[in-house]
């Protein structure tokens, strides 16, 4: 058995930060299936948002109402305001770190426009931000290795919990295939979204629900998983992301006649609307015919910008541009449509990062000893829509606030007594039904239908019929995963393993989605109803929770935390 | 169909490595990733490699294609084929221990990663908000900053293939991060430690990893920054520095290189016990017949070289 006083599950920049918060005081583990720098906040590429006001005056109210507002007042205000007032204070830890940034003239950070804020407030490294942050958060991960101790490619399977208290999880070294129980006083997870579950996405491999389904088999609840983001620009058919940034700095959107389509939906902000109506324009314009030869696809177009300022801001996309569908932007249109992006929903916090059991109008009951941050988690700041550049603020100031949370629990709280054979041969009686089975199905089959049924049925439009079908074919594609044929039976390295669980994962988390969307009759930010293509504050002004009851799910409500912004009509 | 041929590697069934061949259809715009993937998951469930983001910015899917590391979510499959054979050699990055198939240990990578101090030092209390920089010295770190610490320039590193002792292309590339950073106070003790043996001047020149890299960090050309650093703070006192010091003198005033003074001035004159070692040496080109002539005779165009010379002091 493993000890440490507290267990991190995920590498990404809450991970990180959260380990940092902790290490001063505690033995900390850092736990991650690949390498920490490998983490999916790498990808992240156009910003980091904070009111710095360092090219023109902007304030923590301002960024408060344009959060609110994109999220489509699904978003806890008191979550929204401490995030937004944090902000300038994390980024400008970051910086004093040796976090690096595109500077102003004057040697300032320099901040650029960005889909739903009003100024601009994009903190940004060229269009490798959260690279950039990555790795400074790595660097003092690597400067604080006295009590800092990181598993990097070990896969966590599972939550020790007796439903009240999480007193540590079971994990596996991908290389050696040896479980292990690692017992913690604090467990605080990182583990990032579940874009994985969608045919076409910007998502990393890693990013398969793995957390939050152990969470959920622990006993807690999903917060609103039927808001998934689709991002407006994933390079067609790949789905890997363009930044949001390339509209940022003047990326104009086109259909097949080369018209401006954005002058239509959002005859404000143009392009750079927030990313579930850009997302929701594109998917009009291509199920009318009117994308690039009648494809599903439509035009970026960056050709007016020049070669200087694309390759002093926008350099990494025009490499992508090059090396996967050989279209420079500096001369040509680049290929786009909407990718599945980021999961707004997640694991239910408050505002400190406890995960919470049961919400709505009984009092709140944390899980002890268990805090969850970043994108598997929802606290909510981003309601029914994320803006861009709130996702690397998100896991930085909530990262900071769950290890902070923990470092408080730690001044009283011991290892809890746990059942160690008990909970391994549970995890090793789930591998080795894997391994017994001798079954006729493919995996790779199951993986790419549930993609395929996740995208056409639950997609960027959604209706009662088509996600009946949806949740009733990923029922039928969980039993045939269950009949699954597995050939790499070794304990080394076995990826094809690993990937398997992974898909059990997504075949829950789909189903979850699937199920909420369905139930919320009503359009709001992410989640588009073609039956009920308006916003319902009379019946849905709430939150979803999403509880398991035997092999039923169940749904609860509860309440939207509104302080200072009364829900309004939301155009732009 | 095209010929995919992969080196297979799983010490668990069998102690050495050797090569399969899969027939793949290669469909256009699709990576070596991809194709990798469809192996995996359409004819061998055992085939074993890394990835993660799938557009080349986190570093996980190294591989070597066709004899040099790439990697391989970033390159189109049809690109890397070979046209006479229609097929691609697909193996796992060199220099390091190979764990399974194409998956590689990377322990020594990162170690060496360690030992540059990779995180910024400076002690002074930090200002209220950031710490000022300017565009032209966030240029300086611009490109040594989009290192994926992928390994593909480490792989194919010809120094290291015979010395593993050197940090390798990608820590120094770290290194130069550093000590080109404008917010860093330790540049002074950071290029004293890599022009010790195993750091810069241990670097021949040869820029295979400037090929290598998949991103605009190219090693070789941040290790020369980091000379160029190093010679500038006056940190002289070792073997490499005084050879740059020494080439650069004789070329300067003759036009040419002077192999007599080049290793006795590269060793320093103080130095009895590294002078020693080069009489063996000295005795053995006298047998051969390759000792350069005595008297050093400058080139023709001296003039010329002058000229340059006085264009890069300007």
């Amino acid at each position: 058995m493993i000890k440490h006083d507290v267990v991190i599950v995920g590498s990404g920049l809450a991970g990180m930060r959260a380990a940092l918060e902790l290490c001063k005081d505690h033995d900390v583990a850092v736990l991650s299936k690949v390498y920490p720098s490998r983490s999916h906040s790498g990808a992240a590429q156009g910003g980091i948002a904070a009111a710095l006001g360092n090219s023109e005056d902007d304030s923590w109210e301002e960024h408060m109402f344009d959060t609110v507002k994109g999220g489509d007042y699904l978003s806890d205000q008191d979550a929204v305001e401490e995030y937004c007032k944090a902000a300038p204070r994390v980024i400008y830890e970051l910086e004093h770190m040796g976090c690096i940034f595109s500077r102003t003239p004057d040697g300032k950070i320099a901040q650029r426009k960005f889909g739903g804020h009003s100024k601009p407030r994009a903190c940004f490294a060229a269009d490798r931000t959260g690279h950039s942050i990555l790795h400074a958060l790595h660097e003092q991960l690597l400067k604080n290795s006295k009590s800092i101790k990181i598993y990097s490619e070990w896969y966590m399977h599972s939550i020790i919990s007796d439903g009240s208290r999480c007193a540590g999880v079971v994990v596996s070294d991908v290389r050696t295939g040896e479980m292990e129980t690692m017992h913690a006083k604090a467990v605080i997870f990182c583990t990032g979204g579940y874009g994985r579950v969608f045919k076409i996405t910007s998502n990393a491999f890693a990013s398969t629900a793995d957390g939050v389904i152990a969470a959920f088999d622990a006993g807690v609840p999903l917060e609103d998983p039927e808001f998934v983001q689709y991002h407006p620009s994933g390079l067609w058919k790949q789905g890997i992301l363009f930044s949001e940034a390339a509209r940022g700095e003047g990326g104009i959107l086109r259909n097949d006649a080369g018209e401006r389509f954005m002058e239509t939906y959002a005859p404000t902000r143009l392009d750079l609307a927030p990313r579930d109506i850009v997302s929701r324009a594109e998917q009009s314009e291509i199920n009318a015919g009117r994308g690039i030869g009648g494809k599903d696809y439509v035009h970026l177009d960056l050709t007016h910008l020049g070669e200087n300022k694309i390759m002093e801001r926008l350099p990494q996309i025009r490499q992508l541009g090059i090396d996967f569908i050989g279209v420079d932007c500096v001369k040509n249109l680049l290929p786009i449509q909407p990718t599945a992006h980021y999961s707004m929903g997640g694991i239910p916090t408050n505002i400190h990062g406890q995960v919470i059991l049961n919400q709505g109008d009984e009092k709140e009951t944390p899980m002890e000893g268990f805090f969850a941050a970043g994108e598997c988690a929802c606290v909510s700041v981003h309601g029914g829509n994320r803006l861009g550049t709130n996702s690397l603020l998100e896991a930085v100031v909530f990262g900071e606030r769950a290890g902070a949370a923990a470092l408080e629990y730690l001044k009283s709280a011991g290892f809890a007594s746990i059942n160690e054979s008990q909970e391994k041969t549970k995890v090793l009686n789930q591998v080795e039904e894997i391994y017994q089975s001798d079954g006729t199905e493919s995996y790779n089959q199951v993986r790419t239908e549930m993609k395929e049924a996740m995208m056409g049925l639950c997609g960027v439009y959604r209706d009662a019929e088509n996600l009946t079908k949806c949740i009733s074919a990923v029922k039928d594609l969980q039993s045939r995963f269950k009949k699954g044929k597995v050939t790499d039976k070794g304990k080394l390295f076995n990826t094809e393993l690993y990937e398997i669980m992974e898909l059990g994962n997504m075949l829950k988390m789909a189903e979850i989605i699937a199920t909420a969307a369905l139930q919320r009759k009503e359009s709001r930010g992410g989640h588009s109803r073609t039956d009920f293509p308006e916003r319902d504050d009379a019946n849905f002004l709430h939150h979803s929770l999403v509880y398991k009851n035997g092999e039923e799910l169940e749904l609860k409500r509860k309440t939207v935390t509104i302080t200072k912004h009364q829900p309004a009509k939301r155009t732009y | 169909m095209s010929v995919i041929k992969i080196k297979r590697y799983n010490p668990e069934k069998r102690k050495d490595s050797y090569f399969q061949e899969f027939n793949v259809d290669l469909q256009p715009g699709s990576t070596l990733l991809d194709v990798l993937n469809e192996i995996k998951w359409e004819q061998d469930g055992t085939l074993t490699h890394r990835m993660s983001c799938r557009s080349a910015i986190c570093g996980s899917c190294g591989v070597k294609a066709n004899g040099h590391a790439t990697l391989a979510c970033q390159k189109q499959a049809e690109f890397l084929l070979d046209k006479k054979t229609d097929s691609i050699t697909v193996e796992p990055l060199g220099n390091m221990p190979v764990i399974k198939d194409l998956v590689t240990d990377f322990k020594q990578f990162w170690e060496k990663v360690d030992q540059v101090k990779p995180f910024l030092k400076n002690e002074s209390s930090p200002p209220e908000k950031e710490r000022s920089q300017s565009p032209e010295e966030f240029k300086l770190i611009d490109d040594s900053s989009t290192c994926i610490m992928c390994g593909a320039c480490y792989s194919d590193c010809n120094v290291l293939e015979v010395d593993d002792k050197f940090l390798g292309p990608a820590a120094l590339a770290k290194a130069q991060r550093f000590v080109g950073d404008s917010r860093d106070e330790a540049t002074l003790e950071r290029v004293k430690e890599l022009s010790e043996p195993g750091g810069i001047w241990d670097c021949t020149h040869c820029g295979e990893c400037v090929e290598r890299c998949p991103k605009p960090a190219q090693p070789f050309y941040r290790i020369k920054e980091i000379m160029t650093v190093a010679l500038e703070k006056g940190v002289h006192d070792n073997n490499g520095a005084r050879h740059a010091l020494s080439f650069t003198k004789s070329v300067k005033s003759s036009g040419l290189l002077n192999e007599n003074t080049l290793p006795v001035e590269s060793m320093g004159f103080t130095n009895i016990k590294g002078l020693l070692e080069l009489v063996p040496v000295g005795l053995r080109m006298l047998l051969k017949g390759k000792v350069p002539p005595i008297f050093h005779k400058p080139c023709g165009e001296l003039n010329d070289v002058k000229r340059i010379f006085k264009e890069l002091d300007q």
